[in-house]
């Protein structure tokens, strides 16, 4: 395997409360009268380390609200950690000099999760697709036009409305304005944060190609975020399952699909809808879903877990080799 | 019985500068009480527009242009602005693809439910705000006491879609449209969703227009299905039927290109092509510049056939002919 592209070392990222005035003085008053002030830090990651070697796709999966886009992001440069470190091409992030940190931040794109919030409203479609890659000279002069044609094309997007505005389109097609914009500066390493979850299968189909042509072509390396099992199963090299803020299991695909080792994994692998399946009953989530508010003890998924013994409410499980590549974090292996 | 929802007909269309944009062009379906319609089809082919138009939340340059929706049996474009204010979000609800048609961002999540639930019923706002949590409980988002005073950008993408969800299930409507509503959850969540959808269409009668990409959903949860192609429905029936053997060559084409039906690392199938422009369709099916099965016939408007009992197809070579 060559050297990582990217590594993140027992990185955490806390979000504290952010109450307006309003709120702090009716928590003030509640707190007075007795009522308990909760815990309110978000513990959205909690000490999560993986490296990506060049060229890799890697697959991120788990429950909403784990802390994968926070991940996605800390990984892209655009949020700063609460405590680890991020490397880049085996250099810590914040180390950088200012002219580094921008080539880096060029270097690594992000398609984000959310096609609405992430496309200015105000700039056509050919100013977002083409502004950055003008900007950073990676289109010859007088090429604009043709350059942003190529890359909406290749995003399966109809060059004759690049001087639409966002809202002007649909759903998947904005998300493909996302993609084409990403794809625009001719990254090394893109985040894709569910990038083709608002897509039908076909033009899926379509994006994914050509996601796989350009790691063959360029050597693109991947973060893959997708609660789609059957399209990181698809795509990914390597997978690696978070809950409630920290990695459980990290695994070659093939691995994990056919020997889960962790509990959590072996639960969502039980619940991949298939087409197969026929009109069925879908079963509500027994007992309650822990919350990154208050995470509990020991192992977080224990009030979940089948398996569940008097240490996991105690300790905390470490995260150790099962097989070859293949890492979990559950007592059971003990 | 006088169906929940019927849709004759509706199109909607854009009069954009460069010209008209036909995204809802001759659609029709209906929906029974306690029934789930799955509306599928490709990326830009009108779902969304159909839904807006259910709702009447077109904006300009869109108008409806033809058609009729009626809702048990009602027009609801005779309808005042009044009326349908009373209906919408209350009898009629719908969860919006962007979770942020919903929420408004500057405000927390407590305001705008309590809002929401006070909009429609006469209840105090310590009943509402009550009926707030455990509406945020019941879409599986921990802590609800303490999200209750989050702003929508404290919240990650699914937690968002799932307000969305908790604040369209509010008063227990009798028409849901739900526009890619779990497209950002994981299958666990997404159960307890479906779950609590399946009891609202068992329990209260509720009827469903059920929009997604997510063929494997539509295969668990939907008795009917549409197929929307270029504005247009298709291919429509039951859906296992649909599913089994589709007729349309769209929706076989569709269906290939899940990626389980593909080996793993492989190109996956897609269909060739590009989706025609909206704004200058060929004359004929619109389908054709890209299909197997076409022939000259097909530069004609192709008409809406009976394939197989009860499942239609607007096809001039379905698939189901040739294999009888
Ligand atoms: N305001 C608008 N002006 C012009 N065209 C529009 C406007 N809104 C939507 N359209 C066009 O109408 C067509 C139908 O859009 P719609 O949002 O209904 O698609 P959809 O089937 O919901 O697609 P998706 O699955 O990608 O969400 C699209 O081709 C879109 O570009
Ligand atoms: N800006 C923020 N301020 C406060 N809390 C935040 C912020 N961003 C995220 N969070 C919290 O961090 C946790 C993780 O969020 P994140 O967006 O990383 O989840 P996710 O795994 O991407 O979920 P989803 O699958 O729903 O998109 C959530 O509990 C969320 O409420
Ligand atoms: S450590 Fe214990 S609670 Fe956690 S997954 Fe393993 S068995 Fe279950
Ligand atoms: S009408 Fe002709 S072109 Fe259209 S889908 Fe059928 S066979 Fe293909
Ligand atoms: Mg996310
Ligand atoms: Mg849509």
């Amino acid at each position: 395997m060559s050297a990582p592209i990217i590594e993140l070392r027992h990185v955490s990222k806390r979000f504290g409360p952010q109450h307006d005035l309003a709120a702090r003085l009716a928590r003030n008053v509640a707190t007075r009268f007795g009522r308990p002030t909760p815990n309110e830090t978000v513990r959205a990651v909690d000490d999560v380390s993986f490296a990506i070697a060049k060229g890799e796709v890697v697959g991120l999966v788990g429950e909403s609200g784990c802390g994968k886009s926070t991940v996605g992001r800390m990984v892209a440069g655009i949020m700063p950690t609460t405590e680890g470190q991020v490397l880049f091409e085996g250099q810590d992030v914040n180390t950088l000099s200012a002219e580094k940190t921008r080539a880096a931040k060029l270097k690594i794109q992000m398609i984000f999760q959310d096609p609405y919030a992430s496309l200015n409203p105000r700039l056509r479609v050919e100013e977002i697709v083409g502004e950055a890659p003008s900007v950073h000279g990676m289109v010859p002069r007088g090429q604009f036009g043709s350059y942003v044609d190529a890359q909406l094309r290749r995003a399966g997007l109809d060059p004759a409305f690049k001087r639409r505005y966002p809202h002007q389109f649909s759903g998947g097609q904005r998300q493909r304005i996302g993609i084409a914009r990403a794809l625009a500066v001719q990254p090394e390493f893109l985040v894709c944060d569910e990038a083709v979850a608002a897509l039908d299968v076909s033009i899926q189909a379509q994006i994914l190609n050509l996601f796989m042509d350009l790691r063959q072509e360029l050597g693109l390396t991947y973060l893959f975020i997708s609660h789609d099992l059957g399209v990181v199963e698809h795509l990914s090299d390597r997978v690696l399952i978070m809950y409630l803020g920290r990695i459980v299991e990290a695994a070659p695909t093939e691995e994990v699909f056919l020997r889960p080792n962790h509990p959590y994994t072996q639960a969502l692998l039980a619940e991949v809808p298939r087409i197969e399946a026929r009109k069925r009953r879908f079963t509500a989530i027994k007992g309650e879903i822990p919350s990154p508010l208050n995470p509990p003890s020991g192992c977080h998924f224990h009030p979940r877990c089948p398996h569940a013994m008097p240490r996991c409410s105690v300790e905390v499980p470490a995260f150790k080799e099962v097989a070859a590549g293949h890492r979990s974090a559950c007592h059971l292996n003990d | 019985m006088t169906a929940t929802l019927e849709v004759r007909n509706l199109q909607t269309h854009f009069f954009t500068r460069a010209g008209v944009v036909k995204a809802v062009n001759d659609v029709s379906f209906s929906v029974n009480r306690g029934q789930i319609l799955g509306l599928v089809g490709e990326s830009g082919s009108g779902k969304s527009v159909t839904g807006f138009s259910i709702i009447g939340l077109v904006d300009p340059p869109g108008r409806i242009v033809g058609g009729s929706i009626l809702y048990q049996g009602r027009d609801l474009a005779k309808l005042s602005e009044r009326e349908m204010r009373d209906l919408r979000g209350n009898r009629i609800a719908m969860i919006f693809q962007d979770p942020m048609m919903t929420l408004n961002p500057v405000l927390r999540i407590d305001t705008q439910m309590i809002e929401a639930v006070q909009a429609h019923a006469r209840v105090s706002r310590a009943d509402a705000r009550t009926r707030s949590r455990d509406a945020l409980g019941m879409v599986g988002i921990p802590s609800p006491e303490e999200r209750l005073e989050a702003y929508p950008h404290q919240f990650s993408g699914g937690m968002r879609q799932r307000v969305a969800i908790a604040i369209a299930l509010l008063h227990n409507p009798d028409l849901l449209i739900a526009d890619e509503p779990t497209t950002a959850l994981d299958v666990t969540i997404q159960a307890q969703i479906l779950a609590e959808v399946q009891k609202l269409a068992a329990d209260h009668g509720t009827a469903l227009v059920w929009v997604t990409h997510d063929l494997s959903v539509i295969a668990g949860l939907a008795d009917d299905i549409a197929v929307m192609y270029a504005g247009r429905v298709v291919e429509a029936g039951k859906a296992a039927t649909v599913l089994d053997t589709p007729a349309h060559p769209y929706t076989a084409g569709l269906i290939g290109s899940v990626p389980s039906r593909n080996q793993r690392g492989s190109k996956l199938r897609q269909i060739p092509g590009m989706t025609p422009s909206l704004l200058s369709l060929p004359p004929g099916c619109a389908f054709r510049t890209r299909c197997s099965r076409a022939t000259s016939v097909c530069e004609q408007e192709p008409p809406v056939g009976e394939v197989t009992p009860g499942r239609t197809a607007r096809c001039f070579h379905p698939l189901e002919s040739v294999a009888a």
